[in-house]
């Protein structure tokens, strides 16, 4: 698509400045660049969200027809495999258990994720997603670095597999060796490979990039016709401002 | 001798007006017949912009409020629904947010061009204290309206902020509690500041622009070269090196609006959130009571003032700081002594305290970001001290400094 390029570039100018606040999350281990531009990305994305994330997490302030609109989905398509908990396409996407029995459940109730890549990040959601490792002392059998103690178990577990992690000692700022999270090692091989897995978590995290502002589809293209207007409409100014002043001196 | 209705002599529908209302007069008094001095350079486009802000604040504010929930259950949810389900809502939504920045900016670059050409100076003294009580209310609009997405950074940002005012002896404890409306922030404090937001600040605000304005055009308006134009009249008492403000300065302010608008623009449409400066990333998850953020830092535009707050260990004289930061400016006509106003007159004294101000201004901006630790403690309190010491040392310095003769004529 012609929009790509520009979607990158902007994507970049809102990341670069980044680190400087949102480094609080103490930095994330994978750095991601969400692609909106790519539509087969984000309607895998739609489709995977839905399938392994929408029984749990809902995207209270987005409506399904919404996404099939800008992601260029048919309704009959929309409706037989992505909508899972209402028949009315203007519907937000809503989940049946209540926060309560959640909070039974996993200690504390999943987080709606209609805004999350904003709040959190893409890099952030990216990793997060990658580094689910095996950790018997939880009751989900899994922790993960990125969120410390996180109560969400590994849903992908079965497609990425399960792996156990890998530590070094590396001195620390007072020159005390620490052990430190080098990597991971693959335990139990799951369905997909790792380069499939990956593909499958940047297509997540781009369409959750896209739900998190749907209006960004829009906007880059908006504003270069605005900044084309506001260009001509200059450059008229100054000509205008030239002419008046002539006979100033 | 009688009030002559409609000295202009209009005549048809103007002229009816003209008997009745005095439009004419007006127009004349205000733009077709203010006499601005020709020599307005770069930073003399400031002012207008500012009112063109502030004309985008209100206009958006009015969108934005057709379709935002003051209560705190529903608050966070309307704005994404502005975002999302209203028709260009999120265009209305960045233009308000950005503009809240840009806002800010202008007014500081304005300001600045204040500090350059000593605009403060005899007989502007209220022009100036009109445009630094605009600067004060601006400043609580800002943070009334930060509060409105209720998001967590709003929340805990208004915790922070209002729990200076407990700071304030005797009564602080019990003002807090009026300010929150309960003994918490809740509901009823986000109900109070959309109403103090939307209703009774803008209100103060544009008052204020009015009485700004008037002061000015009462006075008449300084420039680079700090002298008066109105010195040296025609023999029609137009000063000679005066213009219209229309057409001349129109077409040139419409000139600096539309290289504003194309950087305004580029904000709204490719960096709105300008990478959480100016749509802080903790705000786009609902207020909570119970996690808190990992670094509450206050919106860029706060930060010289909230570096001042924490380089004072007691948060008693910290406030105090806070304050006195903010309301030194008013003093300002009174402690600058110098014979000459503009900064091309002035001698290296003034000048080098001007470039000392400017870099604490930024640094403790930087600071006020920063977490308060280490180093970063020392060097705001170094900068702290320089801000005020801008100040303070004012009457001295100015008084030594050696200034050289400003022209008979604008160059």
């Amino acid at each position: 698509m012609m929009l790509r390029p520009l979607f990158a570039m902007a994507a970049l100018l809102v990341a670069l400045p980044m680190p400087v606040m949102a480094a609080g999350g103490g930095g994330t281990m994978y750095n991601f660049l969400p692609d909106m531009g790519n539509r087969a990305s984000l309607q895998r994305g739609a489709k995977y969200y839905m399938n392994y994330c929408s029984g749990c997490h809902s995207l209270e302030y987005m409506r399904y027809n919404r996404i099939a609109e800008d992601l260029e989905i048919p309704e009959d398509l929309l409706k037989e495999n992505l909508m899972f908990t209402s028949s009315n396409p203007g519907d937000t996407i809503t989940i049946a258990r209540r926060d309560q029995d959640a909070e039974k459940w996993f200690g504390a109730a999943p987080p709606d994720l209609s805004v999350k890549v904003r709040h959190r990040g893409a890099s952030w959601v990216y990793s997060f997603l990658m580094t689910f490792y095996l950790d018997e002392t939880k009751p989900t059998g899994v922790n993960n670095p990125t969120l410390e103690g996180t109560s969400m178990p590994h849903v992908l577990g079965h497609l990425q597999g399960w792996q156990r992690p890998v530590y070094e000692m590396v001195d620390d700022a007072h020159g005390k060796p620490r052990k430190t999270l080098k990597g991971f090692e693959m335990a139990e091989a799951g369905q997909l490979n790792e380069q499939e897995y990956e593909v499958m978590v940047a297509d997540i995290v781009n369409f959750m990039t896209y739900v998190s502002e749907p209006a960004a589809l829009k906007r880059f293209g908006i504003g270069i016709g605005v900044l084309f207007f506001l260009s001509i409409f200059t450059l008229l100014a100054w000509l205008l401002k030239k002419d008046y002043w002539t006979d100033v001196h | 001798m009688a009030i002559v209705p409609n000295p202009h002599k209009t005549t048809g529908f103007l002229g009816w007006i003209d008997d009745r209302f005095p439009l004419t007069k007006i127009w004349k008094d205000h733009v077709a017949e203010y006499y601005a001095p020709k020599n307005f350079n770069f930073w003399y486009f400031f002012g207008s912009l500012a009112m063109l802000v502030l004309v985008n604040q209100l206009i958006t504010g009015i969108w934005l409020t057709m379709f935002y929930k003051p209560d705190a259950a529903m608050a966070f949810g309307s704005v994404e629904y502005i975002m999302r389900d209203v028709e260009w809502g999120w265009v209305i939504r960045y233009m308000h947010s950005t503009g809240a920045s840009a806002f800010f900016i202008v007014v500081y670059l304005h300001m600045y061009r204040g500090l350059l050409y000593g605009s403060y100076r005899k007989p502007r003294e209220l022009v100036w204290i009109f445009g630094c009580l605009i600067f004060f209310a601006l400043m609580a609009e800002g943070f009334l309206g930060y509060v409105l997405p209720w998001g967590n950074m709003s929340y805990w940002g208004a915790q922070v902020i209002i729990s200076l005012f407990g700071a304030i002896p005797v009564v602080g404890e019990d003002l807090t509690i009026l300010i929150k409306g309960d003994y918490t922030i809740a509901d009823a404090t986000l109900n109070r500041f959309f109403a103090l937001h939307v209703v009774a600040v803008p209100f103060v605000l544009v008052g204020l622009v009015v009485a700004h304005l008037m002061a000015l055009h009462e006075v008449g308006s300084n420039n680079p070269d700090g002298i008066e134009i109105k010195a040296k009249k025609d023999e029609k008492g137009i000063p000679l090196d005066g213009i219209p403000f229309h057409p001349y300065y129109t077409v040139k302010d419409l000139f600096g609006v539309g290289v504003f608008l194309m950087l305004f623009a580029f904000v709204v449409f490719f960096i709105p959130e300008m990478g959480g400066y100016f749509l802080e990333k903790p705000n786009f998850t609902p207020a909570n009571p119970n996690v808190t953020p990992e670094h509450i830092a206050p919106v860029w535009y706060y930060t010289p003032f909230y570096a001042i707050l924490r380089a004072v260990p007691s948060k008693g004289w910290g406030v105090f700081l806070m304050g006195a930061a903010v309301a030194v400016f008013f003093l300002l006509p009174w402690l600058d002594r110098s014979p000459v106003k503009s900064i091309r007159y002035k001698g290296w004294m003034y000048k080098t305290a001007l470039a000392l101000f400017t870099v604490s201004f930024i640094v403790l901006g930087v600071l006020g970001v920063l977490p308060s630790e280490g180093i970063y403690v020392t060097l705001a309190q170094i900068f702290t001290t320089i801000y005020f010491a801008f100040f303070l040392l004012m009457p001295i310095y100015t008084k030594f400094d050696r200034t050289k003769q400003p022209p008979e004529r604008v160059t």
